[in-house]
Protein backbone atom coordinates (compact mmCIF):
# COMPACT_ATOMS: atom_id res chain seq x y z
CA UNK A 1 0.00 0.00 0.00
CA UNK A 2 1.50 3.24 -1.43
CA UNK A 3 0.95 6.20 0.96
CA UNK A 4 -0.69 9.52 -0.48
CA UNK A 5 1.52 12.05 -0.70
CA UNK A 6 0.92 15.26 -0.04
CA UNK A 7 1.95 18.95 -2.54
CA UNK A 8 1.80 22.34 -1.82
CA UNK A 9 0.60 24.56 -4.48
CA UNK A 10 3.07 26.96 -6.16
CA UNK A 11 0.06 29.51 -6.34
CA UNK A 12 -0.51 28.97 -3.01
CA UNK A 13 -2.74 27.43 -0.21
CA UNK A 14 -2.87 24.22 1.86
CA UNK A 15 -1.54 21.38 0.49
CA UNK A 16 -3.79 18.89 -1.36
CA UNK A 17 -3.39 15.28 -0.88
CA UNK A 18 -3.68 12.43 -3.52
CA UNK A 19 -6.51 9.78 -3.30
CA UNK A 20 -5.44 6.30 -3.24
CA UNK A 21 -6.71 4.24 -7.16
CA UNK A 22 -8.39 1.32 -6.82
CA UNK A 23 -7.29 -0.32 -10.23
CA UNK A 24 -10.25 -2.59 -10.43
CA UNK A 25 -12.71 -0.33 -9.76
CA UNK A 26 -11.45 2.19 -11.99
CA UNK A 27 -11.29 -0.14 -15.19
CA UNK A 28 -14.30 -1.11 -14.31
CA UNK A 29 -16.00 2.20 -14.19
CA UNK A 30 -13.92 3.29 -17.37
CA UNK A 31 -15.52 0.01 -19.31
CA UNK A 32 -19.25 1.10 -18.74
CA UNK A 33 -18.28 4.43 -19.44
CA UNK A 34 -17.33 3.30 -23.10
CA UNK A 35 -19.81 1.29 -23.23
CA UNK A 36 -22.41 4.49 -23.81
CA UNK A 37 -24.09 4.16 -27.56
CA UNK A 38 -23.88 7.69 -29.45
CA UNK A 39 -26.13 7.89 -32.15
CA UNK A 40 -27.51 10.29 -34.96
CA UNK A 41 -27.04 14.14 -33.77
CA UNK A 42 -25.58 13.52 -30.62
CA UNK A 43 -22.71 11.48 -32.72
CA UNK A 44 -22.79 14.45 -34.96
CA UNK A 45 -22.50 16.76 -32.09
CA UNK A 46 -19.22 14.37 -30.52
CA UNK A 47 -17.55 14.25 -33.37
CA UNK A 48 -17.41 18.45 -33.96
CA UNK A 49 -16.65 18.61 -30.56
CA UNK A 50 -14.21 16.00 -31.11
CA UNK A 51 -12.35 18.07 -34.10
CA UNK A 52 -12.56 21.08 -32.36
CA UNK A 53 -10.45 19.97 -29.35
CA UNK A 54 -7.72 18.19 -31.76
CA UNK A 55 -4.00 19.29 -31.41
CA UNK A 56 -3.43 18.12 -34.64
CA UNK A 57 -0.05 16.39 -34.16
CA UNK A 58 3.64 16.02 -36.36
CA UNK A 59 6.37 14.82 -34.14
CA UNK A 60 8.61 13.08 -36.82
CA UNK A 61 12.48 13.46 -37.14
CA UNK A 62 11.45 13.88 -41.36
CA UNK A 63 8.85 17.02 -40.48
CA UNK A 64 9.89 19.81 -42.86
CA UNK A 65 8.61 23.40 -43.86
CA UNK A 66 6.29 22.22 -46.34
CA UNK A 67 4.64 19.24 -44.16
CA UNK A 68 3.79 21.34 -41.30
CA UNK A 69 2.30 24.42 -44.02
CA UNK A 70 -0.36 20.96 -45.05
CA UNK A 71 -0.54 20.15 -41.56
CA UNK A 72 -1.94 23.54 -40.92
CA UNK A 73 -3.76 24.20 -43.91
CA UNK A 74 -6.02 20.56 -42.97
CA UNK A 75 -5.89 21.88 -38.92
CA UNK A 76 -8.00 25.12 -40.31
CA UNK A 77 -9.57 23.39 -42.88
CA UNK A 78 -10.39 19.75 -42.32
CA UNK A 79 -12.47 18.65 -44.96
CA UNK A 80 -12.03 20.91 -47.78
CA UNK A 81 -15.44 20.22 -49.75
CA UNK A 82 -17.30 21.23 -46.18
CA UNK A 83 -17.67 24.69 -44.72
CA UNK A 84 -19.71 23.39 -41.44
CA UNK A 85 -16.54 21.13 -40.00
CA UNK A 86 -14.93 23.05 -37.45
CA UNK A 87 -10.96 23.76 -37.06
CA UNK A 88 -9.26 21.94 -34.98
CA UNK A 89 -7.78 23.23 -31.71
CA UNK A 90 -3.98 23.47 -32.29
CA UNK A 91 -1.46 22.14 -34.29
CA UNK A 92 1.40 20.12 -32.33
CA UNK A 93 4.87 20.93 -33.97
CA UNK A 94 8.66 20.50 -33.28
CA UNK A 95 10.38 23.84 -31.71
CA UNK A 96 12.07 23.83 -34.77
CA UNK A 97 8.75 24.19 -36.93
CA UNK A 98 6.70 26.64 -34.50
CA UNK A 99 7.64 29.47 -37.17
CA UNK A 100 6.34 28.02 -40.53
CA UNK A 101 3.23 26.84 -38.08
CA UNK A 102 2.89 30.19 -36.97
CA UNK A 103 3.13 31.90 -40.26
CA UNK A 104 0.29 28.85 -41.75
CA UNK A 105 -2.36 29.87 -39.04
CA UNK A 106 -2.05 33.20 -38.20
CA UNK A 107 -5.36 35.02 -37.80
CA UNK A 108 -7.50 31.45 -38.23
CA UNK A 109 -7.73 30.81 -34.21
CA UNK A 110 -6.10 27.87 -34.60
CA UNK A 111 -3.14 27.46 -31.99
CA UNK A 112 0.65 26.58 -32.14
CA UNK A 113 2.05 24.36 -29.77
CA UNK A 114 5.12 23.13 -29.14
CA UNK A 115 6.35 20.26 -27.42
CA UNK A 116 10.01 21.61 -25.61
CA UNK A 117 12.24 21.07 -22.65
CA UNK A 118 14.32 18.41 -24.40
CA UNK A 119 11.13 16.08 -25.49
CA UNK A 120 10.35 13.34 -25.61
CA UNK A 121 12.69 11.94 -22.59
CA UNK A 122 13.46 15.22 -21.38
CA UNK A 123 16.80 13.87 -20.61
CA UNK A 124 19.22 17.18 -20.74
CA UNK A 125 20.63 19.69 -18.23
CA UNK A 126 17.81 21.40 -16.75
CA UNK A 127 19.33 24.62 -18.25
CA UNK A 128 19.06 23.05 -21.65
CA UNK A 129 15.71 21.93 -21.49
CA UNK A 130 14.64 25.84 -19.90
CA UNK A 131 16.03 26.91 -23.06
CA UNK A 132 14.24 24.87 -25.10
CA UNK A 133 10.72 26.09 -24.05
CA UNK A 134 12.46 29.97 -24.12
CA UNK A 135 13.36 29.32 -27.91
CA UNK A 136 10.41 27.72 -28.53
CA UNK A 137 7.81 30.27 -26.82
CA UNK A 138 10.20 33.02 -28.31
CA UNK A 139 9.49 31.62 -31.68
CA UNK A 140 5.90 32.01 -31.30
CA UNK A 141 4.67 28.98 -29.33
CA UNK A 142 1.17 29.62 -27.53
CA UNK A 143 1.36 26.20 -26.11
CA UNK A 144 4.22 24.25 -24.57
CA UNK A 145 4.18 20.62 -23.89
CA UNK A 146 6.59 19.33 -22.27
CA UNK A 147 7.46 15.73 -20.43
CA UNK A 148 7.62 15.66 -16.91
CA UNK A 149 11.30 14.51 -15.34
CA UNK A 150 10.16 10.92 -14.59
CA UNK A 151 14.22 10.16 -14.13
CA UNK A 152 13.47 12.13 -10.89
CA UNK A 153 10.25 11.45 -10.02
CA UNK A 154 10.60 7.55 -10.06
CA UNK A 155 13.89 7.62 -8.10
CA UNK A 156 11.46 9.36 -5.66
CA UNK A 157 12.78 13.51 -5.86
CA UNK A 158 9.16 14.90 -6.18
CA UNK A 159 10.78 18.25 -5.18
CA UNK A 160 13.33 18.19 -8.44
CA UNK A 161 10.79 17.14 -10.90
CA UNK A 162 7.81 19.90 -9.16
CA UNK A 163 10.67 22.56 -8.76
CA UNK A 164 11.44 22.02 -13.04
CA UNK A 165 8.02 22.64 -13.97
CA UNK A 166 7.70 25.32 -11.76
CA UNK A 167 10.81 26.47 -14.19
CA UNK A 168 9.35 24.89 -17.15
CA UNK A 169 5.91 27.37 -16.30
CA UNK A 170 8.18 30.79 -15.60
CA UNK A 171 10.04 30.16 -19.20
CA UNK A 172 6.56 30.17 -20.49
CA UNK A 173 5.34 33.53 -19.96
CA UNK A 174 1.97 33.92 -21.43
CA UNK A 175 2.23 30.29 -23.24
CA UNK A 176 0.09 27.61 -21.60
CA UNK A 177 1.74 24.51 -20.07
CA UNK A 178 0.93 21.36 -20.47
CA UNK A 179 3.05 18.51 -18.71
CA UNK A 180 3.10 15.17 -19.99
CA UNK A 181 3.14 12.37 -17.55
CA UNK A 182 4.22 9.67 -20.36
CA UNK A 183 2.14 7.12 -18.24
CA UNK A 184 3.04 4.30 -19.84
CA UNK A 185 6.24 4.77 -18.16
CA UNK A 186 5.21 5.31 -14.55
CA UNK A 187 4.05 1.87 -13.92
CA UNK A 188 0.47 2.04 -12.22
CA UNK A 189 -2.53 4.10 -11.71
CA UNK A 190 -1.35 5.16 -8.57
CA UNK A 191 2.00 6.84 -9.61
CA UNK A 192 0.02 8.72 -12.16
CA UNK A 193 -2.59 9.92 -10.12
CA UNK A 194 0.74 11.26 -7.90
CA UNK A 195 2.34 12.52 -11.13
CA UNK A 196 -0.87 14.54 -11.85
CA UNK A 197 -1.18 16.36 -8.22
CA UNK A 198 2.39 17.34 -8.46
CA UNK A 199 2.09 18.51 -11.89
CA UNK A 200 -0.87 20.20 -11.14
CA UNK A 201 0.76 21.85 -7.93
CA UNK A 202 3.52 22.94 -9.71
CA UNK A 203 1.23 25.14 -11.92
CA UNK A 204 0.61 23.02 -15.02
CA UNK A 205 -2.31 24.12 -17.14
CA UNK A 206 -3.25 21.44 -18.40
CA UNK A 207 -1.76 17.69 -17.65
CA UNK A 208 -1.25 15.14 -20.84
CA UNK A 209 -1.37 11.62 -20.71
CA UNK A 210 1.44 10.52 -23.30
CA UNK A 211 4.15 11.68 -25.90
CA UNK A 212 2.76 9.44 -28.17
CA UNK A 213 6.12 7.93 -28.49
CA UNK A 214 5.66 4.95 -26.54
CA UNK A 215 3.12 2.11 -26.83
CA UNK A 216 -0.11 1.96 -23.72
CA UNK A 217 -0.53 5.73 -24.13
CA UNK A 218 -3.95 7.61 -23.39
CA UNK A 219 -6.03 4.09 -22.55
CA UNK A 220 -9.56 5.10 -21.15
CA UNK A 221 -8.97 4.35 -17.68
CA UNK A 222 -6.10 6.58 -17.86
CA UNK A 223 -7.78 9.61 -18.62
CA UNK A 224 -10.43 8.37 -16.12
CA UNK A 225 -7.86 8.68 -13.53
CA UNK A 226 -6.34 11.50 -14.52
CA UNK A 227 -9.43 13.58 -14.84
CA UNK A 228 -10.09 12.49 -11.26
CA UNK A 229 -7.24 13.79 -10.12
CA UNK A 230 -8.08 17.07 -11.64
CA UNK A 231 -11.19 16.57 -10.49
CA UNK A 232 -9.89 16.40 -6.52
CA UNK A 233 -7.43 19.16 -7.40
CA UNK A 234 -10.04 21.56 -8.18
CA UNK A 235 -12.13 20.22 -5.13
CA UNK A 236 -9.09 21.41 -3.08
CA UNK A 237 -7.78 24.34 -4.40
CA UNK A 238 -10.36 25.50 -6.63
CA UNK A 239 -8.09 25.52 -9.47
CA UNK A 240 -8.89 24.22 -12.63
CA UNK A 241 -6.59 22.27 -14.67
CA UNK A 242 -7.25 21.08 -18.26
CA UNK A 243 -6.34 17.32 -20.08
CA UNK A 244 -4.96 16.36 -22.68
CA UNK A 245 -4.84 12.56 -24.11
CA UNK A 246 -2.87 11.95 -26.63
CA UNK A 247 -0.93 8.75 -27.94
CA UNK A 248 -2.94 5.84 -29.76
CA UNK A 249 -6.10 7.59 -30.32
CA UNK A 250 -7.19 6.66 -33.63
CA UNK A 251 -10.74 6.08 -34.46
CA UNK A 252 -13.65 8.20 -33.81
CA UNK A 253 -15.36 5.77 -31.11
CA UNK A 254 -11.92 5.94 -29.30
CA UNK A 255 -12.48 9.82 -29.17
CA UNK A 256 -16.11 10.03 -28.26
CA UNK A 257 -15.38 7.44 -25.58
CA UNK A 258 -12.96 9.89 -24.04
CA UNK A 259 -15.71 12.45 -24.24
CA UNK A 260 -17.94 10.88 -22.25
CA UNK A 261 -15.25 10.25 -19.68
CA UNK A 262 -14.22 13.62 -19.28
CA UNK A 263 -17.83 14.56 -19.30
CA UNK A 264 -19.25 12.53 -16.61
CA UNK A 265 -16.12 12.92 -13.98
CA UNK A 266 -15.69 16.51 -14.76
CA UNK A 267 -18.62 18.00 -15.89
CA UNK A 268 -19.44 18.61 -19.82
CA UNK A 269 -17.83 22.29 -19.37
CA UNK A 270 -14.85 20.41 -20.09
CA UNK A 271 -16.21 19.97 -23.29
CA UNK A 272 -14.25 22.38 -24.79
CA UNK A 273 -10.55 22.82 -26.54
CA UNK A 274 -10.14 25.43 -23.41
CA UNK A 275 -9.98 22.78 -20.93
CA UNK A 276 -9.59 19.33 -22.96
CA UNK A 277 -7.44 18.20 -26.07
CA UNK A 278 -6.91 15.20 -28.28
CA UNK A 279 -3.32 15.00 -29.72
CA UNK A 280 -3.73 12.78 -32.55
CA UNK A 281 -2.70 12.87 -36.25
CA UNK A 282 -4.59 10.12 -37.72
CA UNK A 283 -7.86 10.55 -35.69
CA UNK A 284 -8.87 13.72 -37.66
CA UNK A 285 -9.72 11.25 -40.77
CA UNK A 286 -11.61 8.44 -39.17
CA UNK A 287 -13.92 11.43 -37.48
CA UNK A 288 -14.06 12.49 -41.21
CA UNK A 289 -14.96 10.05 -42.09
CA UNK A 290 -17.89 8.77 -39.74
CA UNK A 291 -19.19 12.48 -40.54
CA UNK A 292 -18.95 11.41 -43.93
CA UNK A 293 -21.00 8.63 -42.99
CA UNK A 294 -23.56 10.59 -41.40
CA UNK A 295 -23.99 12.83 -44.42
CA UNK A 296 -24.24 10.01 -47.10
CA UNK A 297 -25.73 6.56 -45.24
CA UNK A 298 -23.17 4.95 -46.83
CA UNK A 299 -19.52 3.72 -45.27
CA UNK A 300 -16.82 6.01 -46.50
CA UNK A 301 -13.05 5.09 -47.44
CA UNK A 302 -9.27 6.47 -46.72
CA UNK A 303 -9.84 7.74 -50.42
CA UNK A 304 -12.16 10.43 -49.53
CA UNK A 305 -10.23 12.26 -46.99
CA UNK A 306 -6.80 14.01 -47.40
CA UNK A 307 -3.63 12.41 -47.28
CA UNK A 308 -1.27 13.33 -44.34
CA UNK B 1 -16.69 -43.76 -17.90
CA UNK B 2 -19.96 -40.97 -18.24
CA UNK B 3 -21.22 -41.25 -21.62
CA UNK B 4 -19.44 -38.64 -23.81
CA UNK B 5 -21.92 -35.59 -24.29
CA UNK B 6 -22.04 -34.80 -27.74
CA UNK B 7 -20.74 -30.23 -28.57
CA UNK B 8 -22.31 -28.73 -31.28
CA UNK B 9 -20.40 -26.44 -33.01
CA UNK B 10 -21.23 -22.66 -32.80
CA UNK B 11 -21.12 -21.25 -36.34
CA UNK B 12 -19.96 -17.83 -36.51
CA UNK B 13 -18.47 -15.15 -38.29
CA UNK B 14 -15.33 -15.11 -39.88
CA UNK B 15 -13.12 -11.49 -39.63
CA UNK B 16 -9.53 -10.98 -40.19
CA UNK B 17 -8.77 -14.01 -39.27
CA UNK B 18 -11.19 -14.33 -36.05
CA UNK B 19 -14.48 -15.85 -35.50
CA UNK B 20 -16.03 -13.58 -33.66
CA UNK B 21 -20.49 -13.45 -32.99
CA UNK B 22 -22.21 -10.82 -34.78
CA UNK B 23 -21.74 -7.59 -33.04
CA UNK B 24 -25.73 -7.41 -33.31
CA UNK B 25 -25.85 -10.76 -31.54
CA UNK B 26 -28.51 -12.16 -33.87
CA UNK B 27 -28.47 -15.21 -35.15
CA UNK B 28 -30.69 -17.49 -37.53
CA UNK B 29 -31.60 -21.31 -37.94
CA UNK B 30 -30.05 -23.03 -40.49
CA UNK B 31 -32.65 -26.46 -41.75
CA UNK B 32 -31.51 -29.67 -43.11
CA UNK B 33 -33.39 -30.54 -46.33
CA UNK B 34 -35.79 -32.26 -44.11
CA UNK B 35 -36.68 -29.79 -41.90
CA UNK B 36 -34.39 -30.45 -38.75
CA UNK B 37 -32.63 -27.66 -37.26
CA UNK B 38 -28.75 -27.87 -38.32
CA UNK B 39 -27.29 -24.98 -35.92
CA UNK B 40 -28.00 -21.47 -35.47
CA UNK B 41 -25.76 -19.40 -37.02
CA UNK B 42 -24.36 -15.68 -36.37
CA UNK B 43 -26.62 -13.55 -38.18
CA UNK B 44 -24.14 -10.61 -39.82
CA UNK B 45 -25.50 -6.90 -39.35
CA UNK B 46 -23.91 -3.65 -41.67
CA UNK B 47 -21.71 -3.36 -38.79
CA UNK B 48 -19.96 -6.65 -39.40
CA UNK B 49 -19.77 -6.03 -43.19
CA UNK B 50 -17.54 -2.57 -41.91
CA UNK B 51 -15.38 -4.53 -40.23
CA UNK B 52 -15.23 -7.25 -42.68
CA UNK B 53 -14.13 -4.67 -44.83
CA UNK B 54 -11.70 -2.78 -42.47
CA UNK B 55 -10.18 -6.36 -42.70
CA UNK B 56 -9.99 -7.02 -46.02
CA UNK B 57 -8.45 -4.07 -46.66
CA UNK B 58 -5.57 -3.69 -44.48
CA UNK B 59 -4.64 -7.59 -45.12
CA UNK B 60 -4.75 -6.33 -49.05
CA UNK B 61 -1.51 -4.60 -50.10
CA UNK B 62 0.27 -7.45 -47.82
CA UNK B 63 -1.35 -10.45 -50.03
CA UNK B 64 -1.22 -8.38 -53.26
CA UNK B 65 2.90 -8.25 -52.45
CA UNK B 66 3.41 -11.75 -52.41
CA UNK B 67 4.75 -13.17 -55.19
CA UNK B 68 2.24 -14.83 -57.87
CA UNK B 69 4.26 -18.23 -56.99
CA UNK B 70 3.51 -17.93 -53.13
CA UNK B 71 -0.02 -17.05 -53.73
CA UNK B 72 -0.58 -20.28 -55.62
CA UNK B 73 1.42 -22.39 -52.86
CA UNK B 74 -0.91 -21.00 -49.99
CA UNK B 75 -4.56 -21.78 -52.36
CA UNK B 76 -2.93 -25.32 -52.68
CA UNK B 77 -1.67 -25.77 -49.27
CA UNK B 78 -6.05 -24.84 -48.83
CA UNK B 79 -6.41 -28.09 -51.23
CA UNK B 80 -4.68 -30.06 -49.10
CA UNK B 81 -6.43 -29.01 -45.89
CA UNK B 82 -10.12 -29.11 -47.57
CA UNK B 83 -8.80 -32.91 -48.72
CA UNK B 84 -7.76 -34.16 -44.72
CA UNK B 85 -11.66 -32.20 -44.35
CA UNK B 86 -13.86 -34.25 -47.30
CA UNK B 87 -16.12 -36.16 -45.07
CA UNK B 88 -16.94 -32.99 -43.13
CA UNK B 89 -17.87 -31.10 -46.05
CA UNK B 90 -19.58 -34.29 -47.70
CA UNK B 91 -21.76 -34.34 -44.84
CA UNK B 92 -22.61 -30.65 -44.35
CA UNK B 93 -23.95 -31.30 -48.34
CA UNK B 94 -25.48 -34.13 -47.33
CA UNK B 95 -27.61 -32.20 -44.47
CA UNK B 96 -28.35 -29.72 -47.59
CA UNK B 97 -30.38 -32.99 -49.07
CA UNK B 98 -27.97 -33.83 -51.42
CA UNK B 99 -27.52 -37.31 -52.19
CA UNK B 100 -24.36 -39.24 -50.99
CA UNK B 101 -23.12 -39.90 -54.20
CA UNK B 102 -23.51 -36.33 -54.91
CA UNK B 103 -21.80 -34.70 -52.38
CA UNK B 104 -18.63 -36.73 -52.72
CA UNK B 105 -18.64 -35.66 -56.45
CA UNK B 106 -19.24 -31.85 -55.58
CA UNK B 107 -16.79 -31.99 -52.80
CA UNK B 108 -14.41 -33.77 -55.10
CA UNK B 109 -14.88 -31.02 -58.07
CA UNK B 110 -14.62 -28.58 -55.34
CA UNK B 111 -11.29 -29.33 -54.32
CA UNK B 112 -10.21 -29.75 -58.06
CA UNK B 113 -11.33 -26.77 -58.50
CA UNK B 114 -9.48 -24.85 -56.28
CA UNK B 115 -6.28 -26.39 -57.21
CA UNK B 116 -7.45 -25.55 -60.37
CA UNK B 117 -7.61 -21.92 -59.72
CA UNK B 118 -4.30 -22.04 -57.37
CA UNK B 119 -2.68 -23.15 -60.66
CA UNK B 120 -3.27 -20.07 -62.12
CA UNK B 121 -1.42 -17.87 -59.85
CA UNK B 122 1.52 -17.09 -61.82
CA UNK B 123 0.27 -18.10 -64.87
CA UNK B 124 -2.23 -15.58 -65.31
CA UNK B 125 -0.28 -12.29 -65.61
CA UNK B 126 0.82 -14.02 -69.22
CA UNK B 127 -2.25 -15.02 -70.76
CA UNK B 128 -4.20 -12.11 -69.46
CA UNK B 129 -1.45 -9.27 -69.71
CA UNK B 130 0.29 -8.48 -73.02
CA UNK B 131 2.69 -6.81 -75.08
CA UNK B 132 1.38 -4.49 -77.75
CA UNK B 133 2.60 -3.43 -80.85
CA UNK B 134 2.72 0.23 -81.29
CA UNK B 135 4.45 2.48 -83.74
CA UNK B 136 7.33 4.94 -82.12
CA UNK B 137 10.23 4.21 -79.91
CA UNK B 138 8.52 2.21 -77.16
CA UNK B 139 7.96 -1.29 -75.55
CA UNK B 140 4.35 -0.85 -74.84
CA UNK B 141 3.06 -3.77 -72.34
CA UNK B 142 -0.30 -4.34 -70.45
CA UNK B 143 -0.84 -5.94 -67.20
CA UNK B 144 -2.97 -6.91 -64.50
CA UNK B 145 -3.48 -5.74 -61.55
CA UNK B 146 -5.95 -6.84 -58.61
CA UNK B 147 -8.77 -4.27 -57.99
CA UNK B 148 -8.52 -4.12 -54.21
CA UNK B 149 -11.54 -5.61 -51.83
CA UNK B 150 -14.34 -7.24 -53.59
CA UNK B 151 -17.68 -8.76 -51.72
CA UNK B 152 -18.56 -11.95 -52.88
CA UNK B 153 -22.39 -12.69 -53.09
CA UNK B 154 -22.21 -16.37 -52.81
CA UNK B 155 -24.41 -18.99 -54.49
CA UNK B 156 -26.95 -20.63 -52.60
CA UNK B 157 -26.29 -23.97 -55.81
CA UNK B 158 -24.11 -24.94 -55.86
CA UNK B 159 -23.33 -24.85 -52.33
CA UNK B 160 -19.88 -25.41 -52.25
CA UNK B 161 -18.49 -25.73 -55.50
CA UNK B 162 -20.05 -22.19 -56.05
CA UNK B 163 -18.99 -20.91 -53.29
CA UNK B 164 -15.30 -21.67 -54.41
CA UNK B 165 -15.72 -21.35 -57.44
CA UNK B 166 -16.90 -17.65 -56.87
CA UNK B 167 -13.76 -17.25 -54.18
CA UNK B 168 -10.33 -18.52 -55.58
CA UNK B 169 -10.68 -16.61 -59.38
CA UNK B 170 -10.87 -12.91 -56.35
CA UNK B 171 -8.43 -14.00 -54.32
CA UNK B 172 -5.65 -15.73 -56.53
CA UNK B 173 -4.99 -12.48 -58.67
CA UNK B 174 -4.09 -10.58 -54.93
CA UNK B 175 -7.58 -9.20 -54.40
CA UNK B 176 -9.24 -9.81 -50.86
CA UNK B 177 -13.05 -11.01 -50.30
CA UNK B 178 -15.42 -10.30 -48.33
CA UNK B 179 -17.88 -13.58 -48.75
CA UNK B 180 -21.51 -12.65 -48.10
CA UNK B 181 -23.50 -16.14 -47.65
CA UNK B 182 -26.93 -17.80 -46.19
CA UNK B 183 -29.07 -20.14 -46.87
CA UNK B 184 -27.75 -23.77 -48.40
CA UNK B 185 -24.51 -22.49 -48.57
CA UNK B 186 -24.09 -21.64 -44.77
CA UNK B 187 -22.68 -24.43 -43.48
CA UNK B 188 -20.20 -24.44 -45.78
CA UNK B 189 -18.79 -21.41 -46.02
CA UNK B 190 -18.31 -21.79 -42.22
CA UNK B 191 -16.27 -24.40 -42.88
CA UNK B 192 -14.48 -23.56 -45.44
CA UNK B 193 -13.98 -20.61 -43.04
CA UNK B 194 -12.05 -22.63 -40.42
CA UNK B 195 -10.32 -24.55 -43.21
CA UNK B 196 -9.03 -21.00 -44.04
CA UNK B 197 -8.11 -20.50 -40.68
CA UNK B 198 -5.68 -23.56 -40.08
CA UNK B 199 -3.93 -23.34 -43.69
CA UNK B 200 -1.80 -20.67 -44.43
CA UNK B 201 -4.49 -18.10 -46.21
CA UNK B 202 -3.76 -14.45 -43.79
CA UNK B 203 -6.55 -13.44 -41.62
CA UNK B 204 -8.51 -10.85 -43.16
CA UNK B 205 -7.76 -12.25 -47.15
CA UNK B 206 -11.03 -14.25 -46.51
CA UNK B 207 -14.18 -12.92 -44.64
CA UNK B 208 -16.57 -14.98 -44.55
CA UNK B 209 -20.66 -13.60 -43.21
CA UNK B 210 -23.32 -15.52 -43.13
CA UNK B 211 -26.84 -14.16 -42.90
CA UNK B 212 -29.52 -12.69 -45.37
CA UNK B 213 -27.34 -11.49 -48.66
CA UNK B 214 -30.25 -9.15 -49.34
CA UNK B 215 -29.64 -7.09 -46.01
CA UNK B 216 -26.03 -6.52 -46.41
CA UNK B 217 -25.78 -6.50 -49.91
CA UNK B 218 -26.76 -2.80 -50.44
CA UNK B 219 -24.61 -1.41 -47.64
CA UNK B 220 -21.42 -3.11 -49.70
CA UNK B 221 -22.87 -1.78 -52.76
CA UNK B 222 -22.51 1.48 -51.05
CA UNK B 223 -19.25 0.75 -49.10
CA UNK B 224 -16.98 3.54 -50.22
CA UNK B 225 -13.75 1.29 -49.85
CA UNK B 226 -15.30 -1.41 -51.73
CA UNK B 227 -13.80 -1.70 -55.45
CA UNK B 228 -15.93 -4.46 -56.49
CA UNK B 229 -18.76 -6.28 -55.86
CA UNK B 230 -20.00 -9.47 -57.42
CA UNK B 231 -23.50 -10.45 -57.57
CA UNK B 232 -23.47 -13.55 -58.94
CA UNK B 233 -25.58 -15.44 -56.20
CA UNK B 234 -27.31 -11.91 -55.29
CA UNK B 235 -30.86 -12.60 -54.72
CA UNK B 236 -33.68 -11.51 -56.70
CA UNK B 237 -35.11 -7.97 -56.20
CA UNK B 238 -31.50 -6.12 -55.54
CA UNK B 239 -32.94 -2.68 -55.85
CA UNK B 240 -31.67 -0.51 -58.74
CA UNK B 241 -31.02 2.33 -56.50
CA UNK B 242 -28.61 -0.34 -54.75
CA UNK B 243 -26.96 -1.60 -57.52
CA UNK B 244 -26.96 2.55 -59.28
CA UNK B 245 -24.99 3.18 -55.54
CA UNK B 246 -21.85 1.29 -56.44
CA UNK B 247 -21.42 3.63 -59.49
CA UNK B 248 -20.46 6.54 -57.26
CA UNK B 249 -16.53 4.83 -57.09
CA UNK B 250 -16.53 3.40 -59.72
CA UNK B 251 -16.66 -0.34 -58.55
CA UNK B 252 -16.77 -3.00 -60.52
CA UNK B 253 -19.88 -4.85 -60.75
CA UNK B 254 -19.58 -8.89 -61.67
CA UNK B 255 -22.17 -11.29 -62.55
CA UNK B 256 -21.76 -14.51 -63.82
CA UNK B 257 -22.02 -18.21 -63.76
CA UNK B 258 -21.95 -19.72 -60.23
CA UNK B 259 -19.94 -22.91 -61.15
CA UNK B 260 -17.58 -22.16 -64.25
CA UNK B 261 -13.93 -21.89 -64.51
CA UNK B 262 -12.22 -19.69 -66.57
CA UNK B 263 -9.35 -17.40 -66.37
CA UNK B 264 -11.86 -14.87 -67.48
CA UNK B 265 -13.27 -14.70 -64.50
CA UNK B 266 -10.08 -14.32 -62.99
CA UNK B 267 -9.54 -10.81 -65.41
CA UNK B 268 -13.36 -10.32 -63.75
CA UNK B 269 -11.51 -8.74 -60.55
CA UNK B 270 -8.60 -7.25 -62.03
CA UNK B 271 -7.25 -3.57 -63.59
CA UNK B 272 -5.24 -3.64 -66.52
CA UNK B 273 -2.38 -1.42 -66.65
CA UNK B 274 -0.91 -0.22 -69.82
CA UNK B 275 2.60 1.01 -69.35
CA UNK B 276 4.38 2.82 -72.26
CA UNK B 277 8.79 2.27 -71.75
CA UNK B 278 10.76 4.68 -73.86
CA UNK B 279 13.94 2.69 -75.88
CA UNK B 280 16.35 4.45 -78.23
CA UNK B 281 15.93 4.62 -81.29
Amino acid sequence: MTTSTAFVPSTGGGPVSTTPVDAVSLEARAAALCTRSIKTTSKRAALHTTIRCIDLTTLEGTDTAGKVASLCQKAIRPSPGDPTIPSVAAVCVYPEMVEHAVAAVAGTGVAVASVAGAFPAGMSAPAVRVADIADAVGRGADEIDIVLNRSAFMAGDLGRAHDEIVAAKEACGSAHLKVILETGELGSYDQVRRASMLAMAAGADFIKTSTGKIPRAATHPMVLNMAEAIRDYADQTGVVVGLKGAGGIRTAKQAWHHLVIVGETLGSEWLNPELFRLGASSLLNDVLMQIQKLDTGRYSGPDYVTVD
Amino acid sequence: MAEHMPVDKTFKLFIGGAFPRSESGRTFQVHSADGDLLANAAKASRKDLREAVKAARSAQPGWAGRTAYNRGQVLYRVAEVMESRRSEFTSVLRATGMAARAARTEVDRSIDRWVWYAGWADKLHHVLGTVNPVVGPYFNFTFPEPTGVVVVAAPDDPPLLGLLSRIAPVIVSGNTAVVATGGPSTLAAVTLAEVLATSDVPGGVVNVLTGEKGELLPWALGHMDVNSVDLTGAPDGLENEAVAAAADNVKRIVRSDPAGASPYMIGDFLEMKTVWHPIGR
